[in-house]
């Protein structure tokens, strides 16, 4: 457990960094919503028929005149790229920084298994998500009891959910591609998340484009 | 018994050598020292030993058990200082410190207080603001916290003050005399010759003499020096030789008769012959090829 929670000691400033920024963000636009809502209902017809544009960012499903939709959508599009940021970098950086700071040979020449260190050191990553979106979904509720509006539940547990395990697939994903790069861990990790988000985008677009590891995306908007 | 055993151990790097067919054992309670320039492969050894690499060919054993099956139940009796004391960003000493013994799940904040104390090293900093001496002092305190029956210490005293090495090796030789076996890596021949009883030396991935620090200093070379002539007298084979003002010093590998009675020909008036230096032998070693 040594490893995990020191993993959590260093992850800690930059886990709340992203926390607030995301939050923040997530907040800014919850109570923007009372202010859009009576304007919303006029032009919610033509946000959710711009053909193209509005399929990208999933607004011909949702609608924005709701705050479940207009969460949906400005709100999802903060979670999932910040989110889908988020573990990506700590997904790709938590092995990759032993290598690239020098510290493996410390770390290894301890008496402890390269297995428990992998696993505590991925189980921190997992702790790490876990934890951003849980403040996340604490800010949205608050939020949302601030303007005096309410969620359908059933849709923002699903949503959130839907979110989480994408996240702690791009983490995963990034965890393992870490164990076997040494340099530019950083960029790949953007890159990743960023090259999923854009999918996501051609996916909502087009009908035939399929991705499996975008389904949790998908199932959110 | 033999505390560190390898046997045959080779490790290539794709097709790099690293280390090639060393056989080397270390009895239990030795100051061992190893020694070899750089990119000898001293590193490559030790890193193999501790399981951060594994070995291409070849076995080795620390205290008996398998370096690869029985790793953890190995480091955990060991204490080990690499040549590059890097530690994680934006923790302090004593953060850095704690964590090794956490891991090692001991409890040795006695003895960390006490190694602290005597090399003078502040436990509040954090470690990336320090000097490498002061980042080594680190390396030290986690190598030798939880009283290791193995210390591998790879060129260690690289980055200390004067004062600090010799605090440093007073607290190896205390170490030592309480039991434990030290294994010194170096490049710096009088630590060497200074500390320790027995040593390694190691060209080329390959190891070219083991034997007592005694007998190693006892090879057949003199260093002779003669006073009163600037030539080498003679065709016999000198080496390394140095012209200092009236006179001339080299290594000397023949018969001492035959050296006499080159030298009773010529306009000498003082002459020395003494044991070589181990740098001297190390030079030897290396400017030979090996042999011998």
């Amino acid at each position: 457990m040594t490893i995990y929670i020191k993993e959590l000691r260093q992850a800690f400033k930059s886990l709340c960094i992203w926390k607030a920024s995301i939050a923040f963000m997530m907040l800014v636009c919850i109570l923007l919503f009372p202010e859009m809502k009576g304007e919303m209902d006029s032009v919610s017809d033509m946000f959710a028929n711009m053909g193209g544009f509005s399929a990208a960012f999933g607004m011909d499903k949702l609608s924005f005149g709701e705050l479940m939709g207009f969460y949906g959508i400005e709100c999802g599009n903060i979670l999932g790229i910040g989110g889908g940021f988020f573990a990506a970098l700590a997904g790709i950086s938590v092995l990759a920084n032993e290598e690239k700071e020098r510290t493996a040979e410390f770390l290894l020449t301890h008496p402890v298994s390269r297995f428990s260190v992998i696993t505590q050191k991925l189980l921190s990553v997992l702790t790490q998500i876990i934890v951003l979106n849980l403040v996340v979904v604490g800010v949205s509720l608050i939020s949302a009891a601030a303007i005096g509006e309410n969620f359908e539940m059933k849709e923002f547990i699903l949503m959130h959910f839907a979110f989480l395990l994408m996240q702690l697939e791009i983490s995963c994903i990034c965890f393992g591609i870490s164990a076997f790069i040494k340099r530019g861990s950083i960029g790949i990790g953007l890159g990743l998340a960023l090259a999923l988000y854009f999918m996501n985008i051609v996916c909502n677009i087009s009908e035939q484009a399929e991705f499996p590891a975008l389904y949790a995306a998908s199932i959110a908007r | 018994m033999s505390i560190i055993e390898t046997k045959k151990l080779t490790k290539y790097y794709g097709k790099s050598r690293g280390i090639i067919n060393l056989d080397l054992s270390v009895s239990e309670g030795e100051f061992f020292g190893f020694i070899g320039p750089n990119g000898a492969g001293k590193s490559t050894t030790i890193r193999t030993l501790l399981g951060l690499i594994y070995p291409t060919s070849g076995e080795a054993r620390i205290f008996g058990k398998d370096i690869i099956r029985d790793k953890a139940e190995i480091l955990s009796d060991i204490g080990y200082m690499p040549s590059e004391a890097t530690f994680y960003n934006g923790i302090k000493v004593k953060e850095i410190i704690s964590l090794s013994a956490k891991i090692r799940k001991a409890d040795c904040s006695a003895e960390a207080d006490r190694l602290c104390e005597r090399l003078a090293l502040d436990k509040e900093k954090r470690v990336d603001e320090l000097s490498l001496g002061n980042r080594k002092k680190v390396s030290i305190v986690c190598a030798l916290q939880h009283k290791p029956r193995l210390c591998i210490l790879d060129e260690p005293t690289s980055g200390l003050d004067p004062l600090m090495q010799k605090e440093f090796f007073d607290i190896l030789k205390e170490r030592h005399s309480g039991g434990a076996t030290i294994f010194l890596s170096s490049h710096v021949l009088s630590e060497i010759q200074k500390n320790c009883s027995r040593a390694a030396i190691i060209k080329d991935g390959r190891l070219i003499a083991l034997d007592s620090v005694e007998n190693l200093s006892k090879t057949s070379a003199k260093r002779v020096t003669l006073h009163g002539v600037t030539e080498i007298p003679g065709s016999f084979s000198a080496r390394s030789v140095e012209i200092n003002g009236d006179s001339v010093s080299f290594l000397y590998s023949g018969g001492i008769k035959n050296l006499l009675n080159s030298a009773s020909a010529l306009p000498i008036y003082d002459m020395t012959i003494t044991e070589p230096t181990l740098d001297e032998i190390f030079m030897h070693y290396y400017e030979k090829g090996g042999e011998n």
